[in-house]
């Protein structure tokens, strides 16, 4: 690091300096400026039903992205995300064609999530492997299994009450789905910012062997962290399944990319031992917000990869590069 | 440590003829010479693609945009091949190279000037340059009938018994072989993952080393981009989708470590050729073609636990309760 870090200022910033300056009001900003652009660019932007609609472009994916914003604060990462959502829903699919209950298809879901999330945590935190190539073995490994069973066949015939969960709406245009992102959110939030668990996953994250030997259970606080994000890809799996009404074993290709981007677009520092739960959610909402205006106007869905893409890299860049210009 | 990776290899290459063996017993056609070379021809583009990528993660970075860089180059390639019919293969190739070494460039000058993790650019670069090529393509399909004769002939064409997709891959796995033995920069990429500290006080530049490994594995990305579109006789947005995770799963049976510093060119060529043994039986032995993600994904998963085990050191012992916690 260059000298100018060494320098120790007279004054502190006032707490609202700081929180202008912060990651999370740029994003704001950007949020909202989008959202303008958005309105001026479509007349059809502006109407409750269309922003409701455009909030399944993010709800599914944020709420694995809390978990795995936990995870990688924690210095860790789980590729599998999108392959656990395949097999749990590949197992729901299953279940259905044996005329399960709802509640049953839903204790499936998240059970089989679970059972993926512990997988990883016994390779990574029981036998200490690296977590990035762990996850890319199990994303085939878990994807695999439910080519296995479906091959090129689809399931279909889910009960009728399973809609709810993709497809409901609690009140007016708030649909099921954005309830439980929005509950998923406070819920996160508390667990990093309020809890001594979240300070462990902070510490974990900083300095693993420091955190050892503060008297954290390093492997323990991983293990929940894998353990919550399969339960989260579990709850996604759940939502998606119910909203698309069918499974293929190519269900939520490629969302883990997806995922990664909007946690590190929140400011997640991907190297670990920073990053907030709000970041996260605004970033969901940016993201949720870009593909909606892109798709109003008519962009096909691989274009917005590119732009999802970009935003991944920029996002890192931009800061890095107006450092560097100015020192 | 050379006695060690030496035994690996050995591991390596003795489960591969235990394979052939197994195999053989009920197939025997499958182990007849003219097979093999089959075999071998089939498994060429992972083996150039893991050499590039194993350079990449010998330097502690990972390349998951191999198959997007294959797949733009390629489709670049054949829109030339039907703009153009006349331009010669030898351009063409050069054309490959040149843009895959550029896609590559991009990449590290990402990771080398601006510090950022090499997962969270690939990543990025991944979806880029696959987006790119529906632009550049509309979305259409480049088919078998639109391009040239001598475009499509390349790979095909035989010499000594073998296509020359095979002699691309053996040319380069001599010549990275001689380039990570007998060259300073092959001995920069071990010295940058092994202990980047040391190598900057040895006078290494670490980034430029990271920078050169991304070249080196967009060319051979690119260079397959032309071989895979040219053999398959067919381009368009999803071609090799997801053949990144064969490749980072070749380097890792072949005991390249993801640590980085570890490896060789004779590693990734045998977990490479380990996998498309196992691609090329599986139709052989009769199961279902559904089955190859998940054996793929369970070798990769058993390959970092064989290797991490193996190489793992083991630490001091002061507090014996918080070593008992971890």
């Amino acid at each position: 690091m260059s000298s100018t870090d060494r320098f120790i200022p007279d004054r502190l910033q006032s707490p609202l300096q700081q929180r202008l300056k912060s990651w999370e009001t740029l994003l704001l900003a950007v949020a909202i400026g989008i959202f303008i652009a958005n309105s001026l660019a479509s007349p059809y932007f502006l109407n409750a039903w269309n922003l409701s609609d455009a909030t399944f472009n993010f709800t599914e994916k944020a709420m694995i992205a809390f978990a795995m914003a936990l995870l990688i604060v924690a210095g860790e990462i789980d590729l599998s995300v999108a392959s656990i959502i395949a097999l749990a829903s590949t197992a729901m699919g299953a279940a259905a064609q044996v005329d399960a209950s709802t509640l049953t298809l839903v204790l499936v879901g998240l059970s089989v999530g679970l059972a993926c999330g512990a997988f990883n945590a016994v390779l990574v935190c029981g036998m200490g492997l690296p977590s990035i190539v762990v996850t890319i073995g199990t994303m085939s490994l878990f994807r695999g299994i439910s080519y296995i069973i479906l091959g090129d066949q689809a399931y279909r015939g889910y009960p009728t009450s399973f809609a709810y969960f993709g497809q409901g709406y609690v009140f007016w245009v708030i649909s099921f789905e954005f309830v439980l992102f929005a509950i998923l959110a406070v819920i996160y939030g508390v667990i990093l910012h309020k809890t001594n668990f979240g300070r462990a996953v902070y510490a974990i994250g900083n300095n693993a062997t420091g955190a050892l030997f503060s008297g954290i259970r390093v492997n323990r606080v991983k293990s929940i962290l894998f353990l919550l994000t399969g339960l989260m890809s579990g709850v996604a799996a759940v939502c998606l399944t119910s909203r698309l009404g069918s499974t293929r074993p190519s269900i939520g290709l490629g969302m883990e990319l997806e995922v990664v981007t909007m946690v590190v677009l929140g400011g997640v520092n991907i190297l670990g031992g920073s990053g907030t739960i709000p970041g996260v959610v605004i970033a969901a909402f940016v993201m949720g917000l870009v593909t909606f205006g892109l798709g109003l106007l008519n962009v096909p869905g691989i274009v917005m990869s590119i732009f999802i893409g970009a935003l991944l890299i920029g996002v890192i860049a931009l800061p890095r590069l107006w450092q560097k210009w100015r020192g | 440590m050379k006695q060690l990776l030496s035994s690996r290899e050995l591991i390596l290459s003795a489960a591969i003829v235990v394979m052939l063996g197994l195999i053989a017993t009920r197939f025997p056609g499958f182990v007849a010479p003219g097979n093999l070379a089959d075999v071998f021809n089939d498994t060429s583009p992972l083996i150039i693609l893991a050499i590039g990528q194993m350079i990449v993660i010998l330097t502690k970075c990972i390349d998951l945009s191999v198959a997007a860089n294959l797949a733009l180059t390629g489709m670049v390639c054949a829109m030339i091949n039907v703009a153009a019919p006349g331009v010669p293969v030898a351009v063409i190739v050069f054309v490959a190279i040149a843009l895959g070494a550029l896609l590559g460039a991009f990449n590290g000058i990402l990771v080398w000037k601006l510090d950022i993790p090499p997962i969270v650019v690939t990543l990025g670069t991944m979806t880029i340059y696959r987006g790119i090529i529906f632009l550049i393509s509309d979305g259409k399909w480049v088919n078998s009938h639109e391009m040239s004769d001598a475009f499509k002939a390349f790979p095909r064409a035989e010499a000594l018994g073998l296509p020359m997709l095979s002699w691309l891959a053996i040319l380069m796995v001599v010549i990275f072989f001689v380039l990570m033995t007998r060259t300073t920069l092959g001995r920069a990429f071990y010295a940058v993952g092994g202990n980047p500290h040391a190598a900057v006080y040895t006078g290494i530049n670490v980034g430029k080393s990271q920078f050169w490994a991304f070249v080196f594995s967009g060319a051979l990305a690119g260079l397959t981009g032309y071989l895979w579109v040219s053999r398959y006789a067919v381009a368009y947005v999803d071609i090799a989708l997801g053949f990144e995770l064969d490749v980072v799963a070749a380097c890792v049976i072949g005991g390249i470590a993801i640590s980085g510093g570890i490896g060789s060119v004779g590693g990734a060529v045998l977990g490479a050729l380990f996998l498309g043994v196992i691609k090329n039986a599986l139709p052989v032995i009769n199961v279902s073609p559904f089955w190859q993600m998940a054996i793929s994904g369970s070798a990769i998963i058993i390959a970092i636990a064989v290797n991490t085990r193996a190489g793992r050191t083991k630490g001091r012992i002061i507090l014996k309760k918080a070593e008992h916690a971890s």
